[in-house]
């Protein structure tokens, strides 16, 4: 399978899923149980990811799950759009929670959002921060990288 | 008639996990809200009262620089510090402080005697390892291969995670010149026939090396009984400071290894013309030593020696004994590494998640274990896994905290189910 340009765009994170839906969500998630839940569900709704993405070039290093990264840049709207797998549930769904704030932004709206401070506003910040060996902090540097990449262009 | 036996167990306290928990101060706290769990010991295990103290008093009272020999502290740090090296001689019944090295833990000390093992090797040689090996046991090798042009063979392992003696048999030839072999396993928790393996390899001439890093937790080692060349092993893996490990060589092996790295404390005589080199074991320890960790470790080997070992070995067993009781009432929950002879180390995965998602989730639960490939890839990709979870006991865990993990193992399945 091969990605299209339709799959990126389809990409409900970002899009059907928005960052005021998360937000409202954990207002309501009382124990770990129930935002853990939450967020495997949310890794859930990661559109399948193509066969033939997975090579070295989109390998996100430093994760002890496997983690594939891949965008597409939309020239008509400038907006970037990014497709993300990981074998690891609770890492799709962080995953998920980062597209749903960066997903489908011009490069310039991408780089004012601020994730840190996202993951500290739901009590995630632990997930994201650099004594974590679990590759979300490349993860988020690989698409600033991008997105600086592609806003110079 | 019973009587007696009532004063002698008076005498020698039954082991007390609860007792022994106030030995241990980090354990007394909560994590994410709930009580720590600490089942991470293979990693590395917690510290004792005694050892913190000890390394506190060494600061306080006696700190200085060793061998030096001009002034009053200086002779106690060097007393402390070659105290704790004759505790190390005694811990693993070596004949003379002469053959324990300070190192900084297991990997430096296998580092050190694949460089002094270098000159010895030649084209073709084979270097026996296994599959089951820590990457510190097989790194520095694979390193030494590649400038000497000697082979690193690793010797296979069965499904349940034993030793495959056939493979050892096989490949123990006459090209073989080291064999480097782990005592435990860290991620199976395999105790490996160590003893039998060494003397095969000693009747054809071979150099032997053991990596006791995970067997010393455990059990005590006699490395004259096991007649092994050199063993290794690290101080925070036996309750020590990290950053100190020692290394054990026979004397006559060590004197005909050139030293591992050059300055002070290493040399008799430097002079532009040439140096000579110190004596054992100060040749292979170049440079102001880890005086402090040294003491700790000291403190530490001491502590484990006035516990009742047979009750301890017994209680660890319970702990695994119970563990593998527990593992059906978690569904798709599969033990990796079932060897009849173990530590109690429990590898294990459940279906449909992945051992990132077990830890993540363990933790949210106060519960501590490893998950990852363990520097191990190798055998990761024997059993065809990414990575297992982990969890590995210490004596102060307690049969409560094994219940516990595997109520937080069932609410995890529930959550992904």
């Amino acid at each position: 399978m091969t990605a299209s340009v339709q799959d990126f765009l389809n990409n409900p994170l970002g899009k059907d899923t928005r960052l005021e839906d998360v937000l409202d969500a954990f207002e309501f998630l009382d124990d770990w149980e129930e935002r853990y839940a939450y967020i495997i569900d949310l890794g859930k709704q990661l559109p399948a990811f193509p066969d033939d993405a997975r090579v070295e070039e989109n390998y996100v290093h430093g994760c002890q799950s496997q983690v594939w990264l891949i965008h597409h840049y939309d020239e008509a709207s400038g907006k970037l759009y990014l497709l993300i797998d990981s074998d690891a549930m609770i890492v799709r769904g962080l995953a998920a929670i980062i597209l749903v704030a960066l997903n489908g932004k011009t490069p310039r709206d991408l780089l004012a959002t601020d994730i840190d401070e996202l993951f500290e506003q739901l009590d995630l910040f632990r997930h994201i921060s650099p004594t974590r060996g679990n590759g979300l902090r490349a993860m988020v540097g690989k698409i600033r990288d991008l997105a600086a990449l592609t806003g110079q262009a | 008639m019973t009587d007696l036996s009532v004063a002698n167990s008076a005498n020698k306290p039954a082991f007390d996990a609860a007792a022994i928990r106030r030995d241990f101060p980090i354990l007394a706290q909560q994590v994410n809200g709930k009580p720590l769990v600490y089942l991470d010991n293979g990693a590395s295990a917690q510290k004792p009262l005694a050892v913190l103290d000890a390394m506190d008093r060494y600061y306080r009272e006696m700190h200085s620089n060793v061998h030096r020999g001009a002034h009053t502290l200086g002779d106690r740090a060097t007393a402390a510090f070659e105290g704790a090296r004759e505790i190390v001689r005694d811990f693993l019944n070596a004949a003379s402080t002469r053959e324990i090295i300070w190192t900084r833990g297991t990997t430096e000390a296998i580092n050190l005697v694949a460089n002094g093992l270098a000159p010895q090797l030649r084209e073709g040689d084979e270097i026996l390892v296994s599959q089951m090996e820590h990457h510190a046991n097989i790194v520095p090798w694979q390193m030494i291969a590649a400038r000497t042009g000697a082979r690193v063979v690793p010797v296979q392992v069965t499904p349940g995670g034993e030793l495959d003696l056939e493979s050892f048999d096989s490949l123990l030839g006459d090209r073989t010149r080291v064999l480097a072999i782990t005592h435990v396993s860290n991620v199976l928790g395999t105790v490996n026939p160590v003893a039998e393996l060494i003397a095969r390899a000693k009747a054809r001439g071979v150099i032997t090396l053991v990596d006791g890093a995970q067997a010393v937790p455990h059990f005590q080692p006699d490395v004259q009984a096991l007649d092994c060349d050199f063993y290794a092993f690290s101080s925070h893996k036996v309750f020590g400071p990290t950053g100190i490990g020692a290394l054990y060589g026979k004397a006559a092996l060590l004197e005909a290894m050139p030293p591992y790295q050059g300055g002070g404390e290493m040399i008799e005589r430097v002079s532009f013309s040439g140096t000579t080199w110190n004596v054992l074991p100060y040749k292979f320890e170049a440079g102001t030593p880890a005086i402090a960790e040294a003491v700790g470790l000291g403190a530490a080997i001491k502590y484990l020696g006035q516990l009742d070992r047979p009750a301890v070995e017994a209680a660890e067993n319970a702990l695994l004994d119970r563990a593998n009781q527990l593992v059906e009432s978690v569904p798709g929950m599969e033990i990796i590494g079932t060897a009849s002879h173990k530590v109690p180390v429990m590898s294990f995965k459940i279906a449909g998640l992945h051992p990132s998602d077990i830890g993540t989730l363990l933790d949210q639960q106060g519960i501590a274990i490893r998950t990852g490939h363990h520097c191990a890839m190798p055998l990761m990709d024997f059993y065809g896994v990414p990575g297992t979870a982990r969890a590995s006991f210490a004596f102060y865990n307690t049969l409560d905290e094994v219940d516990q993990l595997f109520t937080a193992l069932q609410k995890i399945q529930r959550l992904f189910a």
